[in-house]
């Protein structure tokens, strides 16, 4: 049912109730008018976040047909497969907004759209399964909670859906971390090789020092961005240092201690010239994530087409057989 | 398990569906999200796969998307407001005398 | 020296129980199999199906668990699921080669998945009525499981082979490819016919299996195959060079850390 209307409201209106909206913390739906720049903002993040999920099958993927027993090859495969659903989730979030998940593929196998630089560091070892888990989706979970009450509704309800199946991620790496360490002595420094190479780049998940940051104002005032990066990586460090210990882990970081001040952890200083070296695609991993990813694509094209075909035969078909009837 | 098999294609990719889950017996079905596929009867696969992997599920429904009218917020007013007023459609305009109980 | 002997160097390859030898056949297919269909997982064509894939591939790894497990029980040698699954050599894996060959294209992965599921749709089926209750138990599950699989063979089968004229080639390319594995599927097993009641014996599925599957054939306007050459003892350790290369790459972190918990 559609109820004409002879002329929209003016844009200063519909600003103004979108503002209200904003400020009343009422989500918007795709349907509602709003502000071309919150429009783009939501589904260049959206598909940021959707590309993640979807590159970040490739570093765990890479171990599934070597997991060491067949419980962890089991546990392993469900978690990449949740993966692809979050990268689906949110590829329908962002289509409410008026783009194709096509067009974002695109975007994204041309390098015009990114993706979490965290993908772009090599799994050299098994206890990596478990870094990942415990250090990368515990960070991923801590960004994310928060997007839950993202004043745009579609990607607040994927996020709901998304964060309740996190929870068996960061846990399964955890005890991946906890079985090697409480191992043999082989598997212990293992896992103490996979926190070194993970601990850094995990606080770089949470992104530039809000200082540096040229979108988080605009994010927080549309309701998108709820904290800053740089409280959500004291929290997540908070978090996590005390699960170390539980770990029998040692955190990377010399200048790492508790600060009876402030009830926080001081950590060291993180190296962003680093980030920025993988942000511009000088990473261990960039162009064989990409390249997996835009083989993946290319390689399906004819399954695609042939299944494309064969909907438009049988739909032809099932039009003829109404007609006659 | 019934399809209607077809939908409108997008200028690229296969078309978009809209999936319907019905969580358990007693429940409507209810919006969960979408997906892309070229039939009817491959969105309801995938729909099994992508919406229902922790038994979320006893029924589902795909529809093309391109199938679904919508109201617009725009007419949000004239079309949902004349509701709001009548509320006497909810138990809750009734009184009730003290001691009446499971009304 | 010591005296030579007049009999043929001979490696005990086959479990001396039969239930044992029957149980690992089984479990062996499954675990192959959702280490072929593990490999997909990142390059399916949508990624919609590299999460039908895994589905598919955690239902076999679940079957497989419980086949070994149990094979390991009733052997009581103290070998578990993963003593079953690391530390086995290709002459001590009792699957049947077709699950051990590449994945191939998207086409001839589906071929196998089409041949493959409708044999364990028949076989799981007849498998409910075991006189072992655990296999009996077991095929009440799985028979759900396969009636997926198979369905989802099925709708990609007809979809490429009744679609563009590439799809159409590639389609009957994969199951020209696969065809040769088949008969060794349906061939009797001397480890089945020892178990009266408890296995199910393998020609007898192969009517069932033909009818269904010429038929997906048929609708999809492909061409049932005629090898001209047909595989044979995957079940006494006699595999394709395939294995050789598989089993190692899934068992040697296991193998790096004898006696390891992971
Ligand atoms: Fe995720
Ligand atoms: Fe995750």
């Amino acid at each position: 049912m559609q109820v004409d209307v002879d002329t929209p409201p003016p844009v200063e209106e519909q600003q103004l109730r979108f503002d209200r909206m904003i400020a009343d913390e009422v989500r918007i739906e795709p349907r509602d008018w709003m502000p071309e720049g919150y429009r783009r903002t939501l589904i260049r993040q959206i598909a940021q976040h959707a590309h993640s999920e979807i590159i970040g099958m490739q570093p765990e993927g890479n171990w599934i047909t070597r997991a060491p027993s067949l419980r962890r090859k089991a546990i392993l495969m469900a978690k990449v497969q949740d993966e692809a659903g979050h990268g689906l989730y949110l590829y329908s979030a962002a289509e409410t907004l008026g783009v194709d998940r096509e067009e974002l593929l695109d975007l994204l196998h041309q390098g015009k759209q990114k993706y979490s630089s965290i993908f772009n560091y090599p799994t050299l070892t098994w206890a990596d399964m478990g870094a990942i888990g415990w250090l990368v989706d515990g960070a991923a979970i801590m960004n994310q909670v928060p997007l839950c009450r993202c004043s745009y509704g579609p990607y607040g309800r994927a996020m709901v859906r998304i964060c309740k199946e996190e929870s068996f991620h960061q846990r399964q790496g955890f005890e991946i971390l906890h079985t090697l360490s409480h191992g043999t002595p082989a598997q212990k420094a293992m896992a103490q090789d996979a926190v070194d190479r993970f601990w850094w780049p995990s606080l770089m998940m949470f992104g530039p020092p809000d200082s540096a940051s040229t979108h988080s104002a605009q994010s927080t005032a549309w309701g998108i961005k709820r904290f800053g990066n740089d409280e959500l990586r004291q929290r997540f460090v908070d978090m996590t240092v005390p699960q170390a210990d539980v770990l029998g882990l040692r955190i990377p970081d010399p200048d790492l201690r508790w600060d009876e001040a402030t009830g926080h952890y001081a950590f060291g200083a993180i190296d962003w010239d680093e980030l920025d070296r993988i942000i511009r695609g000088d990473g261990p991993c960039n162009a064989q994530r990409m390249e997996r990813r835009r083989t993946a694509h290319e390689e399906g094209a004819w399954v695609r087409d042939s299944a494309d075909a064969y909907a438009r035969k049988h739909a032809a078909a099932a039009t003829t057989t109404s007609d006659a009837a | 398990m019934t399809t209607a098999g077809s939908a409108p294609r997008t200028p690229h990719g296969w078309p978009l569906w809209e999936v319907f889950v019905r969580s358990r017996r007693g429940l409507s079905h209810q919006h969960v999200g979408s997906l892309h596929a070229p039939d009817g009867e491959m969105a309801l696969r995938n729909a099994r796969d992508v919406y229902t992997r922790r038994g979320e599920g006893v029924s589902l429904w795909v529809v093309p998307s391109a199938a679904i009218v919508a109201s617009s917020p725009d007419e949000q007013d004239p079309f949902f407001d004349p509701a709001l007023d009548k509320v006497y459609r909810h138990p809750t305009f009734y009184e009730v005398p003290e001691g009446v109980e499971h009304l | 020296m010591s005296t030579p002997t007049t009999s043929r160097p001979q490696r005990p390859t086959a479990p001396a129980d039969p239930l044992v030898a029957y149980l690992v056949g089984l479990g062996d297919d499954a675990l192959i199999l959702a280490q072929r269909l593990g490999e997909w997982i990142t390059r399916a064509p949508q990624i919609e199906e590299d999460i039908a894939l895994g589905n598919i591939a955690l239902d076999l790894l679940g079957q497989a668990r419980v086949l070994l497990s149990h094979a390991g029980e009733v052997e009581g040698a103290g070998r578990d699921e993963d003593a079953l699954a690391y530390l086995r050599d290709e002459r001590e894996f009792r699957n049947v080669c077709l699950v051990e060959i590449p994945n191939g294209d998207f086409a001839v992965t589906m071929a196998r998945q089409l041949v493959f599921s409708a044999y364990q749709y028949e076989l799981w089926t007849a498998l409910r009525n075991s006189t072992e209750p655990l296999l009996a138990d077991l095929a009440a599950k799985a028979v759900k499981e396969v009636t997926y699989h198979r369905d989802h063979a099925t709708q990609w089968v007809l979809r490429l082979g009744d679609g563009t004229d590439e799809g159409h080639r590639r389609m009957q390319a994969g199951l020209d490819r696969v065809w040769p594995y088949v008969a060794e599927l349906f061939a009797a097993d001397d480890v089945a016919a020892q178990l009266p009641g408890v296995a199910v014996d393998p020609p007898s599925l192969l009517a069932p299996w033909t009818a269904y599957v010429e038929d997906v054939v048929a609708r999809a306007t492909l061409t049932v195959p005629t090898p001209t050459w047909h595989s044979r003892g995957g079940r006494r350790g006699l595999h394709t060079e395939h294995l050789g290369h598989l089993l190692p790459e899934m068992q040697h972190l296991h193998r790096a850390h004898p006696g390891a918990r992971w």
